[in-house]
Order: structure tokens, then sequence, then C-alpha cells
């Protein structure tokens, strides 16, 4: 039996245009390098002649009869008075005629040789391989041209050389287009294939133009500015020169004038064809207009960025869709996004008008009557379409009589109003969560804003990052984009089955100030904190022995979650001298009050965040995302009234401490030339699988990167949790204590690819150190911190090693960014179907269940489907003794 | 040097070929077509393995093939309709 496969394309041919053919596709025979007459009316036989389509809406076609919407435009041609090369074929026609004889025609191979090449060409003919086929070609052309006696005639033909760009010699005479097409009229058909051209469709002589065609005009319109002046297209200006000079060369041909102007004439026409079809041909100088600006030709308009492929085909522009730069609103909600009144006006969304809503359109079309910006936004009607499509447009003056006439049936494009649905978006758009529904708040100023907790998954920050947003147009769109797009349901990211928004930065440092050591706070302060957020009730006020009343940061945290949290996690804290006796490291959560642990990165930080991952689980998606939006409220609140900073003076150690951290990298020095001692005394063997010199460079990066640790132990030692940049690191809120002894004691090792810096001079980095030195300082160890600066070559080997990290990220991106298109154009059509199979558009099995397991793993449990422990823990709470979170 | 039976390779999961019957049952349980199968070609080195056993199979046969190493589900089997070449 025969199995039916899905077919494609199976084959795509290219053939060149004969002068026969470009004369049968032209409607008319261009004559004159006129376009318009004084009238404006386009010249008979000229390059806006009729015949070719028009652009001018009052005229009709004399091709087709058609007008400018319906004449597809017909091609003319022009007569060249001699032939011209064509730009695009000089490869070819050198490479033919060095293989071809000049005399006969044939290529100049043996018969056995010629009937050997047919055969390898038949042989994979079949196949669909076209390189197979080109190495043939090149081998038998570079073959044919090793033989300057021809087989057939034994004529002597000798060596043609191409003088970029189009001029061919013979033994340093020129050969004229004319004569090179002479001779590759005689070449036989039967030649063709082995010089890779298909008899039938294409021809070596039509690669020297004799017959030039003229693109329809609607390819080349012309623009007229709103002086009146007309301004013709750069394909138009070209082919006129090319006109001209034809006129001219005929005239002196026919008249004999002397060679010599003939050939410059001659020249001068293969210029401005050549220009024509590619102003940027390299050894010739572009053409340009008079004001100096260079004519974009056909290349042109195809090639790079802007050209018609990736420009036009590639690139889509939207309508409804705004663009502007982005900034953080901690009273917005995750799931909504502040709009700038002017884009709001902008942006429209079509209603039809029914009777439920045609008291609110009405009143939406007068607010377009003295629109006051300085008090509340209110949306009104930039258009309204009647039945019959007409669009009418609403003016100050015109809308009360419009809204007087308002119809059931019509519709209105109205401005966005708050709760709108709208997208959301921050290019580079690497996952689904870098397109989000958002609905909408019209804000003033001119930034699109957002709560901070979404910078993770749009991977945004507000060194003035720019965003997108797209106004959905229809019901379903809008339907669609509320269930599988809003910021709540992209919570989990399928790629580990976690949260991937949570709290950043400050959000995590405040959590951390209020819960860390349940810090008092004094009722007054604790009231204007609790004003951030909407609660319905106060904490527990206590009283010291003063009398003074406080609330307690814990019991502030626990008005925030939800009934019926019991949890029991881990923090980040896990250090002994913060926190001796573990009760800050230890989260415990019992019917939602905090009782011991503080709140950090663990807790609520994005991918990590255990309590948001179990709120998320539990209560669902919109809980949780009130739990976001009210842990951002609160941190807003706690660190505007608690205050928190950090300055230089935090990397500030004793001299003690200053003076161990010199110790710890003295000693590293030490322990380095005692190791280079050895080394020379021959006294280290080396390790297995390592030569000599590598087990050296291995001892002393274990060395100096214990001297690293030493510093950062001391600088712990000497920071205490009362620092502020501490403070941020051990929250998790930002860095970590490596930056931090980088700061306060040595910056360590500067490593390229791994090692130690070795390349530079002959035998040394850099000309301060002695030839062969292999010493801690000449191979990049810098014993300087941040904070007191960097010696001159310290300075020199940080700059390499961090250049190191700059280039890497250059190459990966570019190469992520090649390889995940290349996974997107395989993978985009491919859905799961109803029964949980991966099928393609023809229905055929990828997968019989997805991802081999049936799961989704944004519905996971981070990549799990079930997680028992959860089920067990809810269900018999701390009777279920099992794996603790 | 003898001839190396690749199914043996810890690398290359178990083949096997589908008895016709197997085939009807398997087509009716998943209630696809067999054209949308996942393909094999005649020429696959497994083929010819399995053709010594089975004797020739001809295209439009089913291969069963048992995998052992899903990250996700550990062992996940799938089938492939045999094509010419
Ligand atoms: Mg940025
Ligand atoms: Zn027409
Ligand atoms: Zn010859």
């Amino acid at each position: 039996m025969s199995a039916e496969i899905s077919k494609g394309i199976k084959e795509i041919k290219f053939a060149l245009l004969s002068p026969d053919e470009i004369r049968k596709m032209s409607a008319v025979k261009v004559i004159t390098p006129d376009t318009y007459d004084d009238d404006g009316y386009p010249i008979e036989k000229g390059l806006m002649d009729l015949a070719m389509g028009t652009i001018e809406p009052g005229l009709k076609c004399k091709t087709c009869g058609g007008k400018v919407d319906t004449c597809p435009g017909h091609f003319g041609h022009i007569e060249l008075a001699l032939p011209v090369i064509h730009i695009g074929f000089t490869k070819e026609i050198y490479s033919i005629l060095n293989a071809t004889c000049a005399n006969c025609g044939r290529i100049r191979l043996t018969e056995d040789a010629i009937k050997d090449f047919k055969e390898r060409i038949n042989a994979i003919k079949s196949k669909l391989v076209d390189v197979e086929y080109d190495d043939i070609v090149s081998e038998a052309e570079s073959e044919a041209s090793d033989v300057s006696i021809c087989p057939y005639c034994h004529f002597e033909n000798k060596k043609i050389t191409l003088e970029k760009p189009t001029t061919f010699r013979e033994e340093g005479r020129k050969l004229t287009p004319k004569e090179i097409r002479e001779r590759f009229e005689k070449i036989p058909d039967d030649d063709l294939i082995l010089l890779g051209l298909e008899p039938g469709v294409a021809r070596p002589e039509w690669m020297i133009l004799t017959v030039f065609p003229v693109p329809p005009v609607n390819v080349r319109p012309t623009i007229t500015l709103e002086t009146g002046e007309r301004s013709e297209d750069d394909l138009t200006h070209k082919l006129v020169d090319i006109i001209r000079i034809n006129q001219r060369l005929r005239e002196n041909r026919d008249q004999g004038s002397p060679q010599l102007i003939i050939e410059d004439l001659w020249e001068l026409l293969q210029y401005h064809a050549t220009t024509y079809f590619d102003n940027q041909t390299p050894g010739v100088p572009p053409a340009k207009h008079r004001s100096g600006r260079s004519l974009k030709t056909l290349v042109q308009r195809l090639k790079g960025k802007e050209g018609r492929f990736r420009s036009n085909l590639s690139g889509k522009r939207v309508n409804f869709s705004a663009r502007t730069v982005i900034s953080p609103e901690p009273f917005l909600s995750v799931n909504q996004v502040g709009v700038p009144i002017k884009a709001a006006r902008e942006l429209t969304v079509t209603e039809t008008v029914t009777e439920h809503n045609i008291d609110r359109i009405k009143e939406m079309i007068r607010n377009s009557i003295n629109v006051d910006e300085s008090s509340e936004y209110k949306p009104a009607v930039n258009y309204i379409i009647k039945e019959d499509n007409k669009r009418m447009k609403v003016t100050e003056k015109n809308a009360n009589e419009l809204a007087d006439k308002l119809q059931l049936g019509w519709k209105v494009e109205r401005q966005l109003q708050d709760g709108d649905i709208v997208l959301f978006n921050r290019q580079p758009s690497l996952h689904r969560m870098s397109m989000m529904a958002h609905e909408v708040k019209v804000l003033p100023y001119r930034t699109f804003r957002f709560n901070v907790a979404v910078c993770t998954p749009y991977n945004a920050d507000f060194d003035g990052d720019e965003m997108n947003l797209h106004v959905l147009q229809s019901q379903e769109a809008r339907a669609e984009a509320e269930i599988l797009m809003k910021v709540q349901e992209n919570f989990l990211s399928p790629r580990f089955g976690g949260p991937i928004m949570g709290a950043i930065h400050d959000h995590i440092t405040a959590m951390f100030l209020l819960t860390f050591r349940n810090r008092k706070i004094a009722k007054e302060l604790g009231i204007h904190i609790l004003s951030y957020v909407n609660v319905d009730k106060l904490p527990p006020i206590h009283k010291d022995e003063k009398g003074k009343e406080y609330f307690l940061g814990r019991e502030i945290f626990s008005l925030i979650l939800p009934e019926g949290v019991n949890i029991t996690f881990k923090g980040k804290i896990n250090d002994k001298i913060i926190d001796p006796d573990g009760t800050e490291g230890l989260v415990v959560i019992r019917d939602s009050k905090l009782i011991s642990g503080a709140i950090d990165e663990n807790a609520v930080g994005t991918m990590k965040g255990v309590l948001l991952d179990y709120i998320i689980r539990k209560y669902g998606n919109a809980r949780a995302a009130k739990f976001l939006d009210d842990v951002t409220r609160l941190a807003a609140g706690v660190i505007s009234y608690i205050g928190f900073s950090t300055g230089i003076d935090d990397e500030d150690v004793p001299l003690q401490a200053k003076a161990q951290l010199r110790e710890v990298g003295l000693e590293a020095i030490r322990r380095v030339e005692k190791l280079i001692e050895n080394y020379k005394e021959g006294l280290i063997g080396p390790e297995p699988g390592k030569t000599l010199e590598d087990t050296l460079e291995s001892l002393i990066m274990k060395e100096l990167s214990k001297a690293r640790e030493k510093s950062s132990e001391i600088a712990s030692n000497y920071l205490g949790i009362e620092n502020s940049t501490v403070k941020m690191a051990k929250s998790g809120a930002r860095a970590n204590m490596t930056n931090l002894a980088q700061m306060a004691g040595i910056i360590g090792q500067q490593s390229i690819r791994g090692k130690r810096q070795h390349r530079g001079y002959t035998g040394r980095t850099l000309s301060h150190f002695k030839k062969g030195d292999l010493g801690a300082y000449a191979r990049g160890f810098v014993t300087s911190s941040y904070k007191e600066g960097l010696k001159p070559t310290e300075y020199f080997f940080h700059a390499v090693g961090g250049r190191e990290g700059l280039v890497d990220t250059a190459v990966r991106t570019s190469r992520s960014g090649y390889m995940q298109r290349r996974l997107i154009n395989a993978l985009e059509d491919l859905k799961v179907s109803e029964d949980r199979s991966v099928v393609d558009t023809e229905d055929s099995i990828i997968q019989l269940v997805y991802g081999e397991d049936g799961v989704d793993p944004s519905r996971s449990f981070g990549g799990k489907s079930v997680d028992v422990d959860f089920v067990l823990r809810e269900k018999f709470g701390d009777k279920y003794g099992g794996e603790k979170q | 040097m003898g001839k190396y039976n690749i199914l043996k390779h810890e690398l290359v999961p178990a083949h096997e070929l589908l008895s016709k019957e197997e085939e009807e049952e398997l087509l009716k349980n998943l209630g696809i077509k067999r054209e949308q199968l996942p393909k094999i070609r005649k020429s696959d080195p497994v083929i010819k393995i399995l053709e010594e056993k089975y004797g020739p199979i001809e295209p439009g046969r089913i291969i069963k093939i048992i995998r052992n190493n899903s990250r996700t589900s550990g062992i996940y089997i799938v089938y492939r309709m045999v094509v010419g070449e």
C-alpha cells in the first residue's frame, strides 16, 4: 500500500526574460523621455504613457480600461540602440566566456567529458539538491576554462578577464557587449545544461540586454507635493536617463559619428543601466539626485532592513496601538495598566449602538464639548459610523447634533475608558508573558504605568524602556484575552510551574523591615502605613512600659493574608549570627497569623515565593492578584514611613577589619609565590590529566578564591544586619554578600574564560611586569576594593574581565535569538488536540500525549501533576508530618 | 568483524513490529488513520534488523518503539508507520 504524505512546494524555477518576451509583455514602446505635457496629461509613448496604467483617479488605462484601483499596471519597453550588460549577471557572463569557444561556441570539453558530466547531472536530477548541481556546473566550467584549444574547431582561445564592474577584456582588448552577445548566440542548447542554464527558459545572450523593460506606472508613482509641484520616482528618473542616452547613441550611430564618441555614449548607457538595477554596485559612483541624495533603485528597494522583505513583508504595522515610556505605579493592581489621557483620547474601541447603551453613548458623544483635561477624564467619541459605513468625525461643533441623530445599529469609535481590556507588550517578546492583557486605568501625564510585580515577566525596568499597547476590537478578542492572557492568569510560569511574578527589590526590603524580629511600629506611624492598604480592621494594639501604643510588624503583615493560611517554610535567612535560634529563618503562619519568621524573597519574591505559590494554588488567581496588590501597597507604605537608604559608608569597615583584609590579600600572594617557587624547583607533580603548568594554575586559582572567601567572611563578620546593604543582601532584595565583600574587602581574581589573565605582551600581561612573572598581581588578582579604588594594572584587568561578560551576552543573545526563531518557525502550527495528542495542521501526530506525560507545566506543581504533600497538609494540618516545604 | 545488532546498543530504544491485528486495534484505540502516525523509513537501519527477525516489512506496517528515557513520564511508547525508500 502507498502512504499519503502531505506535500509542499516541490520546486521553484528561475528563468531569464528573453528580448521577445519583454516585447511581448510590453504594452507600449517608450521612445521619449518626457512624462507629462503642460496640462499634466501623460505624453504618448512617454514614460507615463497611459498604456502602462494610471495613477490618476480620473484617467483610464489604455491597455485594460481599468481605473486606478482596478488596473494592475502593465510593462512597457525601450529598444536599446546597442546592447548593455545586465549587472546582475556579470559573474555568469565571465564564467561562460571562459568556458566556451569564441569561434564555434561549444563548451571547451571533449565529448567524453561532456557525457560524463551529463550523466552525473542526470543521476541527481530526481533529488532536490541544487547545491550538488551547482557544484557539478562549477566543476565543468573550471575544467573547460583550463582548456584553451577548442576540442572541436581547434581555435586557440585567449584568457578573458573581468574588470569590475562591467568591462571584459581579452588579452587587454575590450570586448563590447555586442561581441559577447554574438559569441553567446553561438552556444548550442545542448551545452547549456553544463553552464547551469536550462535550455528553453534561459539563453546566455539574454544576460545582455537589447530590450529594456519599463515597469508599470504604479510601481513608480508620481508624487504631487502640497505646493502642486510634481516629483517623479527615482526609477522614472533613471529611465529618463536611459532613454536620453539611448536616443543620442542611436543618432550618433546612425550618423556614423567617430567611434570614440559612440564608445563614450555606450559606456554612459551601460552606467545608467547598471545603476538602474543597483545603485550601490562596487566600483560605480552612485547616481545622485540634484540634492545630493543617492537614488533608490531596484536593489535598494528590496535589500536590507528598510527593504521590501524585512520592512514590508516580514514586518507588520497595526492600528489601535500606542507606544511610550514606562514607569512604576504601586497603587495600580498587577492587572491594570495606566494609560496617559493623551493616548486614551487617540485609541478607540468600536461599539455598536443598542437600546441598552444608546443613552450612555449619546452622553459620550457630548463629552467632546468643552473638554477639560484638568478635571476627571471622561471618554468621548471620535467617529460615528452610520449604517452605510459612512464615517463622521465628532467635533465640538457637531457633537450635540450627532448625539441627537444617533440611531440604533450605528457604530461609534469611543475613546478608551477605565476597565477596557488591552494587550500590553515589551520587546523582545521572548515568552508568552511578554504580552499580557491588562485593564486600562486612564491617568494624567505621559507614561504607561504598571505595578512593579510584572517587571519580571516583561523583563522591564524604568531606565527609559518603552512598551506597546494594543486595544482589542472585538468582543471575542476581549473575552479570549481576559480568560487566557490576563496578568493574573499568567502567575504560574509554563517554564517551571511556579510563580514568575512577585515582589522585587524595595518590596522585599519593605516586607523584611516589617517582619524581621517582629518590628514594633508606633501606632501613629502604623496607621499611616495601613492607609496605603484597603483593610477594614486594625491589628492588635500593644502598650510599652511608658504606655506608648504600638503595632507589631508581623501582625500588620497578617492583615493582608487570606483567611485560613497555614504554612511553614524556610525563609532566606540562614545565618547563625543574625538569627541564633533560627526563628527568623523559619516562617510559621497559623490561621493567617504570621507567628514567626521574616517575610523575604523566599516568601513573596519572584520565582521563589513559597507563600505566593501557596496562595495562588489554594485561593486562585484573583485572590493571589489581590494579595500581590496588597503586598505592593503595604511595601510602599512601610518603606515610605520607616525609611530606607544606602550609601557608600555602608561599606565602611573598622580599621581592625581593614588590617585583616589586607593581611588576607598579602597572605594569598605569599602563598602563590610559594607555589611558584615550588614549581620552579620541581616540587609540584602534575595532577592526573593535567600538565604541570595547568596543575600550578589550578593550585593558584584555589588559593586565590580561598582568599576571596576569607575576605567575604571578614566583611560579613563586621557588617551586621543593621547595615542597609546587608539587609538587602540577606533578604534577597538585591545583591549578595560577595558583592558586599568586593566593595568592602577584596575584589579578587579577574578571569577570562575561567583562567587567570595571561595574554597581552610576550611572556607577560602588561609591560608593568617582568617577563615570565606568574605571580598573583601579574595575572589579574585584584587586592583593592571597589571602595578604595583599583590600581592602574588592576583596573585594566578588571576591564578585561568585564569586557568578556559584555561580549558573551552580545554573542549569546544573537545566537539564542536565531535558535529560538528556528524553533518557533518549526513548532508554530502544532497544537494540542482534544485527546491531548499533539498534531500539526494536517492532523499528523507529533506526540501521542502532550509532553509525553500530558501535563501542562503552567498548571503543574513545579512540573509534577499533583503535589501530594500539599493535599495531605491541607487535609490533616499539623498532624501530617510529611515533608515540610 | 561480525555484524553488530544496533538494537542491543543502550542508546537505541526497543523496536517491535506490530501484528496486523495489533495494528487494527491500535488505530481503533487512538481513533486515527494510519497515515497520521509519525514515519520511519524502510531504509532505516533498525528496520533492516527487524526484517531479519520478522521477514520483509512492507511500507504501511507499524513499528512500536518503547523509550525508557522520557524526562517527564519515564517510559514513553511511540508508533511509527513504515514508508518506502
Ligand atoms: Mg531598560
Ligand atoms: Zn491597465
Ligand atoms: Zn571551437
